[in-house]
């Protein structure tokens, strides 16, 4: 350790009774416990932190302020670790994550060489040749990247929590700490959050060589912290504003959502840099990293320094220097003049003070990796008169203070808007939209003073907004010099003088997109790439607008500004990922499929059996034979997935008239009728049964998938038709099961008190009586083709039901089958699936359900699509088919073609083998002239080779439907 | 290193000059006027002088170029789309995209990556048959993969979906590329500057005047200007554009969310999609991952962006790809997308003379910047239908001949 550690200081954040060892590329290294990577290696003399992206040159600390990008590290699997904001752990195993071959020997650092060849937007320029592009492309993607990715890190499954306050406060800086005291002491209840683990923000590290700020600071704190109205969140970060107040803060490992009555943003400002030629040598750096150093890590950020200067921070960064023993070799001022007293103080310790200059360019070292001193010019005009004969400053460390931009992000993502004001020379807030406010230099206000007032005026206003007490007009404060230089920008022939550090973007590169039209803010940042890099602009965003300004002509005032979008800073995927959110659903005999050894398939979020399990068949075999189950004797589906909707009142009848294609005023009570719904282009929906239980009260089903949305749907249209009926869904509060096979009806005989005598019950009746004991609502349909019955129970009654059909049904060879065999079943019977048979512009013309569409009605959804559509002949046909024999090898699957005469002339869209038609048996949709029953058609196999098939009457199974409707006899 | 960089280590001064002028002033009158300087205006102000000899264009650009879904977009690139029309125009669009670049004398970065559409259900699987069948029937390279095929070529993905969504297998696009997309708009700027078109920034359409049922001139925040055609390229601004002349479209605006990540060293080389998970992913040339998913639910004209679209995007892509947990996302944003009722785009003539219309992109007008500016230019220059857009006719909607894309539109852009 060379020992850059100073001796305590004030106010310090690390524990120097716990040190931390660590490892850098394989060497070991320690510091305390509260170093950052950054703060550490620097203490221990490793001055060079990572490569840049795309010169690769060395690159140290700059910012110290979480856009230190071109320090950036991999430990383990982890990429992309910030080494200026994350702390030391025992153990970590760092590596830079952009170099080839290590820091000091990075085979890449030839391409700092080649610069030349490598103008703004090259990759435009060149590589584009059709045939060596692919070659290119892959040495782009071998170069370009930062970290790591490691495919064995596990997923990471994050809490979240909600929050909620009446003034939230961002930023617990001077202004901020002294805003939710405001607040809070008028009434409101505050919520104050900071990103870092110590409050104070600039409070705490710029002390212009004097505690007292700190120390006033510290006392606020004390202050906020005893405040029953102030909840502190510490090492939180506001990562974005949504609307209403809504704002993610994101700490560690978990995000909280607070949604706030108002907000005082109190985010202060992003310390911007000088350009000048080699402004990147490790240990030029900003005043303001040099000052964090300091004071928050002890350590000493440079022995012999420049302090260049374009504006009064700058003295009082001299001071700190000064204060801990840091000789300062000169201090460089852009301007002419500076009438502070920190000025004066420094100039009174008998350090060198040389107005309008600034650094011509920075001297590397000998090994290039670090600062050996500065070339000085007169700065004169907003320009640098360089010649021969510079005056040279030999040093080993430059502190830039020239200037601020406010962080704002979260402002522009509140939709406030930013002024640029000419005497601060940066933006500052012009209109706030409702309930937002900001304070400190944030809101252009830099005086340390000033900025307690004008938080406390922000947290007054805030209040008084939400109704705590009452507010005046805010005070306005007059800076007395500008904070920021309004041309901190040196040309040199040489370049490298760089304005954004995340995309190694020089001063020439702007120049020259510009020159290529790249002229309006946007079109300057997307070609240049200037702030698209992980620090989004922080430090680039201001100069470039000043370079786009200053090459057009203009004010930066008068180009705008480029949008600021979530998030303030990045944010990982599990902590927006939270837990994630994914409902399973199971109907309430799901355990008694696990019992009988269920396959189980997904649709939507249910889960149902497939088929059951059975010993010594396949899964083909174990189908056939539920589906012979049911054809032969009975079989029991689970149907709970069915959408089962109530509608009930004196509109009940009108309200199905309007949503469903068929009539349904004249269907007599203790009856059902098959439902079918368009949307308003006239297009399949869904599909289900209506039972009518008395004159006023509908019971209907829908598909398993349209359920949910479905009810919504209804719901929205009874709210526009305001029919005095009521909608309810009863699609988890009943089980149902269709019992259904020529024994089903002995097997209910055992367990129902309804009468099923035919004469008393008939086909499409609906009867309520009890099942077993159980109350139950039973529809005599015939999906399956068979005698059946559809019976609904309450949910918590739906196992009790399934183990009692399943004990009667024993003596008959009952069988559970699935939706696979159900399938088939209804295959055979040409039942259309809405979904499989049909797709999101299926008529019900094509559809085969002509006879469902009244058009004697006065209205129902989709009448007026389906009077046009009626007018021509649909273009389509769903028709039945059978596959020829003999079998071709391969059988056709759902989605094969039907190809006429080289063209597309239809599709597949069910297919099974059907061993009650001794055939393979299919639906298709097909063009018109080929649906006519007796037609041969082909279909194409995925493998291209053609099957012969021919169309078919539907039902394929007892087309006179004598199973479903006469009394089966043994 | 290619030769053609040496001219810049050689230059003292930067040889490039401007890739496209900023005229001072608006004329009286042009030949054609292309409301909107997105990628679709511009391609089709290109087309129109490059094919047509047709120059005295004007583009009207409100913002800057591209800087609308051209520069918001995900850039995917494929045609496996569902219906005859879908497939044959994307595939064309394909073909010009595969020349672009050496058309441009511009990298476009146009990156052919491959493209698997992930079915996690077998009614997904069902779709994803159908549109290989569609595809391989018009000779484009669309096939069916399974389960194994994926484990070997995305060894890294979660096949169980994060344990809730398995993939049963999935559609494999061969050709599905992505692009650099500002570039787009350059390129088609540059080429049209050069041929005489002038592209006006900065420049708002305030209305339309229309004399005897043809379109007769057009107000604009800098003048008026004369025409007899006028081209209407504006996406999500469609409705407002059509109601400056009393027509109406089926178009509704939804937002569109996308967000980006970190740069990391390249791991993912094709596109992957999920519709039943919400989610598409790919790794641009800088080695960000940039994410996209379904619209946002509801008809809404604002590019704000949400924080549960950032929450359920961010849980669905690691049910794929949960070792991305501690990746960072860097920024969101939201494009608005101009949807149609059959997900098909709205292209060609309108009631109103001279008024064309290049419409209805929803989600996928980006991979179309080359044929829709191409068949817009035709249609302009010669009054008739290009017939690879004959099956999206805003007429289609009044005659319910609707172009049903929605199988293979709605997430996988």
């Amino acid at each position: 350790m060379t020992g850059e550690r100073l001796p305590p200081v004030q106010g310090e954040w690390i524990d120097r009774e716990t040190p931390v060892c660590f490892s850098f590329e394989g060497k070991p290294f320690s510091g305390f416990s509260g170093d950052t990577v950054s703060s550490a290696l620097w203490a221990s003399g490793q001055k060079i932190l990572g490569r840049s992206f795309k010169y690769h040159r060395p690159r140290g600390i700059f910012s110290l302020a979480n856009h230190d990008i071109n320090a950036m590290m991999q430990s383990g699997g982890v990429p992309n670790i910030r080494a200026d904001i994350t702390q030391i752990r025992n153990g970590m195993e760092l590596f830079p994550v952009n170099t080839w071959g290590g820091l000091s020997r990075d085979r890449a650092r030839i391409l700092d060489h080649l610069s030349a060849f490598l103008p703004v937007g090259f990759y435009y320029k060149a590589f584009y040749g059709k045939r060596l592009f692919p070659y290119w492309e892959r040495l782009f993607r071998a170069m370009t990247g930062l970290g790591r990715v490691d495919f064995s890190q596990p997923r990471q499954f994050t809490a979240k929590e909600h929050d909620f306050c009446s003034i939230a406060v961002v930023g617990a800086g001077p202004s901020g700490l002294s805003a939710a005291l405001s607040a809070a002491d008028l009434g409101a209840d505050v919520v104050l959050v900071d990103e870092n683990g110590h409050p104070g923000g600039s409070g705490h590290y710029q002390r212009g060589g004097d505690d007292s700020q700190w120390r006033t600071t510290e006392a606020l704190w004390a202050k906020v912290l005893a405040h029953p109205r102030i909840r502190t969140r510490a090492d939180t970060c506001a990562a974005g504003y949504y609307a209403d107040h809504w704002i993610p803060l994101v700490s560690g490992q978990k995000m909280t959502k607070l949604r706030a009555g108002a907000v005082i943003f109190a985010m202060g400002a992003f310390e911007q840099p000088a350009v000048f030629r080699n402004n990147d040598l490790p240990g030029i750096m900003l005043a303001s990293a040099a000052q964090r150093l300091i004071y928050r890590y002890a350590v000493r950020p440079m022995r012999n320094a420049v302090v260049l200067c374009g504006n009064s921070d700058g003295y009082r960064a001299a001071l700190d220097l000064l204060a801990h023993g840091i000789r300062i070799a000169a201090i460089l001022d852009f301007r002419e003049a500076d009438g502070s007293g920190s000025s004066r103080r420094v100039q009174d310790l008998g350090v060198p003070v040389h107005f309008g200059k600034c650094i011509y360019e920075a001297m590397p070292t000998a090994d290039g990796k670090g600062v050996a001193g500065v070339r000085v010019a007169r700065f004169q005009g907003g320009q640098a008169l360089a010649g021969s004969g510079l005056e040279e400053i030999s040093c080993d460390g430059v502190a830039v203070s020239v200037g601020w931009a406010p962080a704002a992000n979260l402002l522009y993502q509140a939709g406030a808007r930013m002024l640029f004001s000419t005497t601060l020379q940066q933006f500052v807030p012009g209109a706030f939209p409702q309930g937002i406010f900001a304070c400190g230099r944030l809101n252009g206000v830099y005086g340390y003073g000033d900025r307690l007032q004008d938080g406390a005026s922000a947290g007054q206003q805030a209040a008084a907004f939400l109704g705590y007490g009452e507010c005046g007009p805010r005070p306005r404060f007059l800076e007395a010099a500008g904070p920021s230089h309004p041309w901190p920008v040196v040309p040199h022939p040489s370049g490298k003088n760089f304005v954004d550090l995340d995309e190694d973007l020089q001063l020439r590169d702007y120049a020259n997109a510009i020159q290529e039209g790249f002229d309006s803010p946007e079109l300057l940042k997307r070609y240049t790439t200037n702030g698209m890099g992980p620090s989004q602009g922080k430090h680039s965003s201001m100069n470039a607008l000043r370079i786009l300004a200053h090459y057009t002509g203009r004010a930066p005032g008068e180009t705008g500004t480029t949008t600021a979008r979530p998030f303030f800073h990045p944010v990982p995927l599990a902590i927006l990922a939270g837990r994630g959110f994914h409902p399973e659903r199971h109907t309430p005999m799901h355990e008694e499929h696990v019992a009988l050894d269920a396959v189980w398939m997904r649709t939507g979020e249910w889960l149902r059996p497939e088929y059951y399990r059975s010993a010594g068949l396949d899964r083909a075999a174990a189908i056939q034979a539920e589906v012979r189950s049911v054809r032969q004797n009975v079989g029991l589906i689970d149907v709970g997935t069915l959408g089962k909707l109530e509608v009930s009142g004196p509109g009940a009848a009108e309200f199905l008239e309007r949503i469903y294609l068929p009539r349904y005023a004249n269907l007599k009570t203790g009856m059902t009728r098959y439902a079918v719904m368009c949307d308003e282009a006239g297009t399949v929906l869904d599909d289900g049964v209506v039972a009518r239980l008395s004159g006023d009260l509908f019971y209907f089903t829908t598909t398993s998938s349209g359920a949910a949305g479905l009810y919504r749907e209804l719901v929205r249209l009874n709210t526009l038709w305001q029919l005095d009926c009521t909608l309810a869904n009863l699609t988890g509060a009943h089980a149902a099961v269709n019992l259904a096979g020529p024994k089903s009806r002995e097997v209910l005989g055992l367990l129902a008190d309804v009468d099923l005598a035919p004469a008393s019950f008939p086909y499409l009746g609906v009867r309520q009586g009890r099942v077993a004991g159980i109350p139950a609502r039973i529809l005599r349909v015939g999906f399956v083709g068979e005698w059946g019955y559809e019976i609904h129970v309450p949910s918590s009654m739906g196992t009790a039901l399934w183990k009692a059909l399943l004990q009667a049904g024993r003596a008959f060879g009952i069988r559970a089958f699935g939706v696979e065999a159900q399938r088939i079943l209804r295959l055979e019977k040409g039942h259309l699936i809405v979904g499989q048979d049909t797709d999101g512009l299926t008529t019900p013309f094509e559809a085969g359900l002509d006879w469902a569409v009244r058009m004697d009605k006065p209205f129902f959804v989709g009448k007026r699509s389906l009077q046009i559509l009626s007018r021509t002949p649909p273009r389509q046909r769903l028709a039945g088919f059978v596959l020829e024999s003999p079998l071709p090898g391969a059988i056709p699957e759902e989605s094969c073609l039907v190809v006429q005469d080289g063209s597309i002339a239809g599709r597949i869209t069910s297919i099974a083998c059907s061993a009650a038609c001794g055939a393979w048996v299919g639906m298709a949709m097909v063009d018109r002239e080929l649906a006519a029953a007796g037609t041969a058609i082909r279909i194409r196999l995925a493998s291209g080779a053609l099957v012969r098939a021919r169309i078919t009457a539907l039902p394929f199974y007892d087309p006179g439907q004598s199973r479903q409707k006469e009394v089966p006899c043994d | 290193m290619p030769w053609r960089l040496l001219r810049y280590a050689m230059n003292p001064a930067h040889p490039d000059g401007r890739m496209f002028s900023r005229p001072e002033k608006l004329r009286n009158r042009y030949d054609v006027v292309i409301i909107g300087g997105g990628g679709h205006g511009l391609a089709a102000a290109y087309y129109l002088a490059r094919e047509h000899g047709i120059r005295n264009v004007c583009v009207l650009e409100k913002g800057y170029i591209g800087g609308g879904n051209t520069g918001r977009n995900t850039t995917i690139i494929r045609s496996n789309y569902i219906t005859p029309e879908g497939v044959r125009f994307y595939d064309e669009s394909v073909r010009l995209w595969q020349d672009l670049s050496e058309d441009f004398d511009l990298n476009l970065f146009y990156a052919t990556r491959g493209h698997y559409t992930l079915a996690h259900s077998d009614s997904a699987m069902r779709t994803m048959r159908l549109r290989a069948e569609i595809n391989k029937h018009y000779g484009i390279a669309s096939e069916v993969v399974d389960r194994e095929i994926l484990r070997r070529e995305l060894p890294m993905m979660d096949l169980s979906g994060g344990g809730h969504a398995p993939v049963l297998g999935a559609l494999y696009h061969a050709p599905g590329a992505i692009a650099r997309h500002d570039a787009v708009a350059w390129g088609y700027a540059r080429g049209a500057d050069r041929r005489g078109v002038e592209i006006h920034q900065q420049t708002e359409v305030l209305g339309l005047a229309v004399r005897s049922g043809k379109i007769h001139a057009v107000q604009t925040s800098r003048g008026t200007i004369e025409t007899d055609s006028v081209l209407c390229a504006v996406a999500g601004a469609t409705p407002r554009i059509l109601a400056m002349l009393g027509l109406t479209s089926p178009v509704c605006v939804h937002p569109l969310q996308a967000m980006v990540s970190e740069p990391v060293k390249p791991w993912l080389d094709p596109i992957v999609v999920s519709g039943s998970l919400h989610v598409y992913v790919s790794q641009s040339a800088r080695g960000e991952l940039v994410l996209g998913a379904s619209l946002d639910p509801y008809e809404l004209h604002s590019t704000r962006s949400t924080l549960d679209f950032a929450e359920g995007l961010s849980a669905h892509i690691l049910d794929l790809f949960p070792f991305l947990s501690q990746i960072r996302i860097v920024r969101q944003w939201a494009g608005m997308a101009d949807m149609t009722p059959d997900f098909s785009p709205i292209m060609g003539k309108t009631p109103i003379g001279g008024f064309y219309l290049d419409a209805g992109w929803g989600t996928w007008g980006f991979k179309a910047t080359p044929v829709a500016g191409k068949t817009m230019a035709h249609t302009i220059a010669t009054g008739r239908e290009h017939p690879l857009a004959a099956g999206f006719s805003l007429e289609r909607f009044r005659n319910f001949a609707l172009t049903g894309e929605k199988g293979a539109a709605a997430v996988g852009h």
